[in-house]
């Protein structure tokens, strides 16, 4: 076996597999990226969302809790079919690149929605009651007063998610997204062993994941020595 | 014409109802005492007045002008001009005393922040803690938090201030920094609500005291009256077992 692995090496480790390899990795990584950007981002307007009583504001607050208790509830893969599908019947001409961001949109905003809302409920209500009663807004409140005591509570399944994240954009592969796992079966396929492929992909994956893993523990020290004002 | 006034109040949490027609008037500087049973709707007044509940029916009306709960700038108004301190002192976890009591002042009221710090160390120094400025509220006793609460409290400069049992979180021997703390304001003229079991201290700072139960005020009178002479019989039998204990 080691003597097969040898003999392959110079050529899986070859110009033109380095950068196809290197490609997938940042589509691998863009997706990730993205995908954490932006669904935090929307996920925190929905926490917000769901935290307003206003009853004009009923409507956006059940579409938001439908929304996310659909997509927290299906897998990423169905997800990433439906948006497939749903853009393939509306006739919209989109790369498959695109169509997966959506889907790990759709995912991540949803997911990282209720870990949000689970710090802001983390803090306690007469925290809460304290600013209203000082005419603080909602945003204000959540500004000065409850996102920085929510942060240790969401950091920790935050970084936690994005890790799993990165591994799941490895279905994206299923519509054609030329990703890590995707190169890895075209490696594969072109006679490579399985060992030497998705050995290497593991090891990609772990360098993409772990400066993430140790910046989210990092930053969860940091949080927890020093007090966020 | 009262400074404060509840006309006929009822609020509810749920299907529970907490206050049951309350009518009470304060005129300016004047302080009141509310005395009652556990859970018989003193601290929803002071909710119902700072708009964390809203009220069912009837009116609250400051200097005159009723309060609309359904107007955000009505409720915004009524916060700016009542401040309240909590039972459990509510101060903000992240902050240490001084940005407790500056950071209304300067992010809501957008006064200068040199003059919030200023004035807060100055209400700080008041209350007893100006050498507390730096410190979290874990970092206080019970009585050294609630006194940063009303110092907190003060800084927002309101017109009437709600006190909520503020001493009844405290070990005895920290009641009697916090209760100064307030006899100072009694004397300064400051309109006061005081919700409290210190029957002490409401006999010597209220001018007079109402007696509520069960979301009603039962009885209403001056402390001598309400102390020594109650009317009703509820009051009778809730004065002897405040003061026996």
């Amino acid at each position: 076996m080691w003597q097969r692995f040898a003999a392959e090496l110079p050529e899986f480790f070859g110009y033109y597999n380095l950068i196809f390899l290197a490609k997938a990795a940042l589509t691998t990584i863009a997706l990730s990226a993205i995908g954490a950007l932006t669904g935090s981002v929307v996920g925190f307007a929905a926490a917000v969302v769901r935290m307003t009583r206003a009853p004009l504001l009923a409507p956006l607050r059940w579409l938001t809790v439908l929304l996310i208790e659909i997509f927290r509830r299906i897998p990423f893969l169905v997800t990433l079919m439906l948006v497939f599908f749903v853009f393939q019947l509306s006739g919209f001409d989109l790369s498959m690149f695109t169509v997966a961001l959506v889907a790990v949109f759709l995912i991540a905003s949803s997911y990282l929605a209720e870990i949000i809302r689970a710090g802001f409920d983390s803090v306690h209500r007469n925290q809460w009651d304290a600013a209203a009663a000082m005419n603080f807004s909602l945003p204000a409140t959540i500004r000065y007063v409850v996102l920085p005591q929510a942060w240790r509570v969401i950091l920790p399944p935050a970084f936690g998610f994005f890790i799993l994240f990165i591994k799941n954009t490895a279905l994206a592969s299923q519509i054609g997204v030329i990703e890590l796992t995707y190169a890895g079966k075209v490696l594969n396929n072109k006679g490579f062993s399985a060992a030497l492929v998705f050995g290497t992909l593991l090891i990609i994956y772990f360098l993409i994941s772990y400066p993430l893993a140790l910046s989210g523990a990092r930053l969860e020290k940091r949080l927890a020595a020093s007090r966020t004002r | 014409m009262p400074h404060l006034e509840l006309a006929d109040v009822s609020a509810t949490y749920g299907a529970h109802r907490v206050l049951d027609g309350v009518s009470l008037a304060l005129e300016r500087g004047e302080i009141m005492g509310l005395i009652g049973p556990s859970g018989s709707g003193k601290s929803t007044i002071l909710r119902v007045l700072v708009g964390l509940l809203k009220p069912t029916a009837g009116e609250v009306r400051i200097d005159g002008k009723a309060i609309d709960y359904g107007r955000a700038v009505d409720v915004a108004s009524a916060r700016d001009r009542c401040a309240i301190v909590f039972q459990q002192y509510n101060l903000f976890q992240n902050m240490t005393a001084l940005d407790n009591v500056t950071i209304a002042p300067i992010k809501i009221k957008k006064r200068p922040r040199g003059d919030a710090v200023a004035e807060a160390s100055a209400l700080l120094a008041k209350v007893g803690l100006g050498n507390k400025l730096a410190s979290y509220p874990d970092e206080l006793s019970g009585g050294q938090q609630q006194r940063v609460a009303i110092a907190r409290a003060l800084a927002l400069k309101p017109e009437i201030l709600l006190l909520d049992e503020v001493t009844a979180a405290l070990d005895p021997e920290l009641v009697s920094e916090v209760l100064d703390s307030i006899r100072v304001l009694a004397h300064e003229g400051m309109t006061m609500l005081v919700v409290s079991h210190e029957m002490g201290f409401i006999r010597e700072v209220a001018s007079r005291v109402a007696f509520i139960a069960d979301g009603r005020i039962i009885e209403m009178g001056t402390p001598a009256q309400i102390f020594d002479a109650p009317r009703e019989q509820r009051t009778a039998e809730f004065v002897s077992k405040i003061l026996r204990h």
